[in-house]
């Protein structure tokens, strides 16, 4: 211990001063802070065995929920009831919103969940042809939810519409043309851009790299990591790939038969898995 | 004229134009909103006109004087045949004249004079929802008017600035009825938009295959929707009107020979007549008349 | 940070693995397994392979669960006992405090090195020319050729990715760091490098635990030596 130790970098004072307030603001931060959406006793149920129930959790702001199973266990459906698109058959889901405090979504207006829809909140479908207008051009399609919310400067819409291209990284040269003239992957970004424009604090999003090619997954999933964190987004990501799960989410909930069987941070799931079926689960995709 | 025998006064079963003129009542009381309702079968294919004249069958009266026109005249096809069918089935008087009609049936134009409040306008309808371009479903386009959630609307507009440097659509261009409901004016030529707004006259729309019918009472606020730095404009044209010299009215280009010549006229035949009569002349007048006006 | 602080503090740790798929196989690995360790110092746990050096090393990042017992671990005035914390709780401890550096680098794709190596300082919302100079420095000093900088370490050596993990795992200054073989199959000079990294560490008030194969770094750098059994 009495060794004499290397100086310290240049410019660690700078670093010290920094991450001391930075921790400050940290802790208050997290300690305070109310949950953005709280499920209580969530059951939705088609039949026997096919649906979802017993759902209890809460989401923090910038927390990204992973909810991950095979085919049919509910976890599309546990999506749509989420995210307002489907009412469940009993159970609460509580939104914090910024425009109507906090709301029971099922309890309001139909009306202020799509107000919630196309401002607060974000929806990226596994299918770019459910979350685009296709016949319509890419422009318009950003723009829209802009004009949905009272934009109506065309020279300002289109300027944030290139600002958003160029952010999911769609060339601006590209604005006017269809989103069927579009290649998978570009047709889900240009979804995620539609989608971001409104600066949502929430974002649901169903298999977002089903379908595509694991090189364009690959560059998707990197952009998806960036903006989450760039704008402190939250998301719940419905995904059967768990490499994708362990990319992008915080935390995982495993379901199984409409049933939440496991849930905790993302690598100690995937890592250390209790439930024998998220072991098989875990088990059964091949390591690189 | 003599009426039809063996038919109900202006065609159509009492019962049925009492359920038209509930509509029809709905429609005023709620501007601009669609109200469904049991489109009768009309001795005419859908597309000629049906809704339109299963309003005027239900509105018309013994002493009313109707004007039907088409495009502006009141001479072509469609405008005859309907404007027959009534003096055949109600022996109501009929007109040419904007100024002498109570009851002004009309495909694709307003009269350029001015109406008046003892007036009525019907419309023949084709398709009477306006978001149907952007959104396919009924279910849904009934939402977003319940909802007031018309910012998809601009999309249309949004398309037309991008395709073209400015707001392309020219007819059929969609306007908010009284800050409410986002309406379908029927494919009327923008140019005829601001006259909806704040007109005496009672205006009444209907839709004979879709079976709709609406409504912009009197002095109600009509408005194009635009954006703000792309504002709504109307046509203007740089000819005048070649039979009456016409510099403000709503003009048709003609083709005047097999070279390729044209001409542009008053859209509105009745105008342009009354201009004429009044002594207005433009540069296609015979060579007698124009002599005559040089004098002047 | 003051000497002799307590900054981690685990006490009747259980572990056991059951694989459930086969059979039903129940094995313990850690059986009332305690250790308290203070600010600037540097525990080295030894043991067999498969004594369960690895899996200490992981409870205490949360990366693997516990059945039994606590762990405290230091956040500035608090102690967290994280085997009862919130996910996010724990994403807030990793994100400032719990430092983990192991010999695989879990590739983001396409992310160029200078970027993977900045990324956990930038999250904690450091300005970027600062993370950068940091970046490079620490790039450089584990002899990271410059022109791989910009590229993504996807398609490097294993030693090279080895070294742009390292890099990453010491640009922010965790009060804790957990170590686990950072240094295995390293050459001499990037060994060296690493101890004086891990000091550096110590001597700004850092609490070490790690796993270390070679003998010299575990000399050079323990001030206790820990038998896993013993814990």
């Amino acid at each position: 211990m009495n060794k004499v130790i290397d100086a310290v970098q240049s410019d660690a004072g700078v670093q010290q001063a920094l991450e001391t307030a930075l921790q400050q603001e940290f802790k208050e931060e997290w300690k305070d802070i109310a949950p953005l959406l709280s499920v209580r006793e969530l059951n939705k149920f088609y039949a026997p065995g096919k649906g979802c129930g017993d759902i209890n959790f809460d989401l923090y702001p910038g927390e990204v929920l992973g909810i991950v199973g095979e085919s049919g266990s509910g976890k599309s459906t546990l999506l749509s009831c989420l995210s307002a698109r489907l009412t469940p058959d009993s159970g609460n889901v509580i939104y914090n919103s910024e425009r109507f405090g906090e709301m029971d979504l099922y309890a309001c207006e139909e009306s202020m969940r799509r107000v919630l829809m196309r401002s607060e909140w974000g929806i990226v479908h596994q299918h770019a042809r459910d979350g685009l207008r296709m016949n319509v051009s890419a422009g318009a399609n950003i723009g829209e939810r802009l004009m949905a919310v009272g934009e109506r400067h065309y020279g300002d819409i289109r300027a944030k519409a290139e600002e958003w291209l160029t952010a999911v990284e769609i060339d601006t040269g590209r604005i006017d043309d269809r989103p069927s003239q579009f290649s998978g992957g570009m047709q889900q970004r240009l979804q995620i851009a539609r989608n971001l424009v409104t600066h949502p604090k929430l974002i649901f999003m169903d298999e977002p790299t089903g379908g595509l090619d694991v090189s364009v997954q690959a560059k998707l999933l990197d952009l998806l990591r960036n903006l989450v964190s760039r704008l402190g987004l939250s998301v719940i990501i419905v995904t059967h790939d768990l490499a994708v799960a362990r990319l992008l989410a915080h935390r995982l909930m495993v379901m199984r038969r409409g049933q939440v069987v496991e849930t905790g941070l993302t690598d100690q799931v995937l890592d250390d898995p209790q439930h024998p079926y998220t072991q098989l689960l875990v088990s059964s995709i091949l390591q690189n | 004229m003599s009426t039809a025998t063996g038919y109900n006064f202006a065609y159509l079963d009492e019962q049925s134009k009492r359920m038209i003129r509930r509509a029809i009542l709905k429609g005023v009381a709620i501007p601009g909103y669609q109200v469904p309702f049991g489109g009768r079968e009309m001795p005419l294919p859908h597309g000629w006109g049906t809704g339109g004249m299963q309003v005027t069958a239900s509105v018309i009266g013994e002493a009313d004087k109707l004007k039907v026109i088409d495009q502006g005249a009141d001479d072509t096809t469609n405008a005859v045949s309907i404007r027959r069918f009534f003096a055949h089935t109600a022996g109501v008087e009929t007109t040419e004249q904007t100024a002498e009609a109570t009851l002004i049936q009309t495909r694709h134009r307003i009269p350029e004079r001015p109406l008046q409040a003892d007036q009525i306008l019907i419309y023949q309808v084709p398709i009477p929802e306006p978001l149907r371009f952007i959104e396919p479903r009924e279910s849904e386009t009934r939402k977003m008017h319940a909802l007031s959630e018309y910012g998809a609307m601009q999309v249309k507009l949004y398309e037309d600035v991008a395709r073209f440097g400015h707001i392309a659509t020219s007819y059929d261009y969609p306007v908010m009825v009284n800050n409410r409901y986002m309406m379908d004016p029927s494919p009327i030529p923008k140019f005829d938009n601001p006259k909806m707004s704040m007109m005496p006259a009672l205006q009444l729309f209907g839709a004979g295959f879709e079976k709709r019918i609406y409504a912009v009472p009197p002095f109600t606020q009509v408005e194009s929707l635009d954006f703000d730095d792309h504002p709504f404009e109307v046509q203007s044209w740089d000819e005048a009107c070649a039979i009456c010299g016409s510099d403000h009215s709503f003009l048709d280009e003609v083709i005047t020979d097999d070279n390729g010549s044209k001409m542009f006229v008053c859209s509105d035949t009745d105008y342009c007549r009354e201009r004429v009569d009044q002594g207005f002349v433009g540069t296609a007048a015979d060579l007698s008349t124009s002599e005559q006006e040089t004098e002047q | 940070m003051t000497a002799n602080q307590l900054m981690i503090d685990v006490s009747g740790v259980e572990k056991a693995f059951t694989l459930h798929n086969q059979g039903g196989a129940s094995f313990g690995v850690l059986d009332n397994a305690s250790l308290q360790v203070q600010a600037g110092e540097c525990v080295v746990l030894h043991g067999q392979s498969g004594a369960g050096k690895s899996t200490f090393l992981k409870a205490l990042y949360a990366n693997y669960s516990v059945d039994g017992g606590e762990i405290r671990l230091r956040d500035g005035e608090q102690m967290v006992e994280i085997t009862s914390a919130l996910p996010r709780r724990i994403i807030a401890l990793r994100r400032q405090t719990l430092g983990y550096v192991s010999q695989f680098l879990r590739v983001i794709p396409r992310v160029p090195t200078l970027e993977v190596v900045m990324q956990p300082l930038l999250d904690l919302g450091v300005d970027a020319a600062i993370c950068e100079a940091k970046a490079k420095d620490l790039l450089q000093r584990l002899n990271v050729p410059e022109r791989l900088w910009s590229l993504a370490p996807g398609t490097f050596s294993g030693g090279e990715q080895q070294r742009v993990n390292i890099a990453r795992g010491f640009i922010v200054d965790y009060p804790i760091l957990l170590l686990d073989e950072p240094t295995a199959s390293l050459d001499a000079t990037n060994r060296r490098v690493v101890v004086e990294l891990i000091r550096e560490a110590k001597a700004r008030g850092a609490a070490v635990v790690g796993i270390f194969h070679d003998e010299d770094v575990r000399e050079a750098v323990a001030d206790r030596l820990v038998d896993i059994k013993a814990i």
